[in-house]
């Protein structure tokens, strides 16, 4: 292979830039969790590249492998939990979950 | 030799374009179902990106897992919720998120400009090669049932009770419907008294179903 492995670790970089910063600046429960997703993605990338860099054995995608079987629950029960939410308020807006505030 | 290693960099620069401009679609996106188209842009930008570092079997699962459940799990709610999925006035956030955002930026940024700094000083031909299988199911799958066969189940387990909370939490407070109907006015899981009143007719009935069956 002759692209080096730190052109994919900067690709993860900027793409978990890009989740962290939707999950702060939006406020669309939907987005918040796309955004997560995201970030999950660029740490699998991250594992993934390093696996590479060392291949005496697959220690990194087998961890990537975990990773997107838990990122499937994440976003299994984080969709439930949304579709809860907007049964309870009417909008999937983040700012609205002031239950525990007052 | 040439030949393949300009495939190799136009195939890692269609990849990387795929995957970071379908993360700003994402994140900028108004409407959650672009929001997800982009996201599943993305998932097939960094499937390139597994292909290149020898993951066939990580590509495989990705699209499967990703573009196959998680993105369709995506439109099925944003479809489930319609208009009410977008919420009006999305980008006014408040200064000290703009500021953590910004700050997380300039870390990245750093971060990424020193490591290519210095793996430019440390030489380019650091990828070592890989034997035959490397990356193949059959390779992963010996790993997984032997060394990790433990985090192996344990995630099984984590799916199992990932369903049971999914269903607990999306059910919502409704009445078992082989139950004793309530009385029709507290019968819409509405605010306040009328759903304690509903819980209380329900718990009730259960026990009673309960002891019948005793």
């Amino acid at each position: 292979m002759t692209i080096p492995i730190h052109y994919f670790l900067v690709l993860a970089a900027a793409l978990f830039a890009t989740g962290a910063v939707g999950f702060l600046l939006r406020r669309n429960l939907l987005v918040l969790l796309m955004s997560i997703e995201l970030m999950l993605n660029a740490v699998n990338l991250t594992l993934v590249a390093f696996n590479r860099l060392h291949p005496q054995n697959h220690g990194g995608q087998v961890l990537a492998f975990f990773v997107i079987a838990i990122a499937a629950a994440e976003a299994a029960v984080g969709l439930a939990i949304v579709l809860a939410y907007f049964r309870l308020r009417g909008t999937v807006r983040s700012d609205e979950a002031t239950a525990l505030k007052h | 030799m040439t030949n393949m290693q300009l495939v190799e960099r136009v195939f890692f620069a269609l990849a990387a374009l795929l995957t970071l401009g379908g993360a700003i679609a994402t994140v900028a996106a108004r409407r959650p179902i672009r929001g997800a188209m982009g996201l599943l842009t993305t998932i097939l930008g960094i499937c390139g990106c597994y292909l290149l570092l020898h993951a066939e079997f990580l590509a495989t699962i990705q699209l499967i897992v990703y573009a196959g459940a998680v993105v369709i799990l995506f439109i099925f709610v944003v479809m489930l919720l319609g208009s009410s999925a977008e919420s009006p006035a999305d980008g006014s956030a408040a200064l000290p998120r703009y500021l953590a955002a910004g700050v997380f930026v300039a870390c990245v940024l750093g971060a990424g400009t020193l490591m290519l700094r210095v793996s430019a000083d440390r030489g380019k031909a650091a990828v070592p090669a890989v034997a035959e299988h490397f990356g193949t199911i059959e390779k992963i799958g010996r790993e997984l049932f032997t060394e990790k066969v433990i985090p192996f189940e344990l995630t099984g387990a984590l799916l199992l009770v990932a369903v049971v909370g999914a269903l607990a939490v999306g059910r919502g407070k409704q009445a078992d419907p082989t139950l004793e109907p309530a009385d029709p006015s507290t019968q819409d899981g509405g605010k306040g008294e009328g759903s304690a009143i509903t819980e209380a007719t329900t718990a009730g009935a259960a026990s009673a179903h309960a002891g019948d069956r005793a």
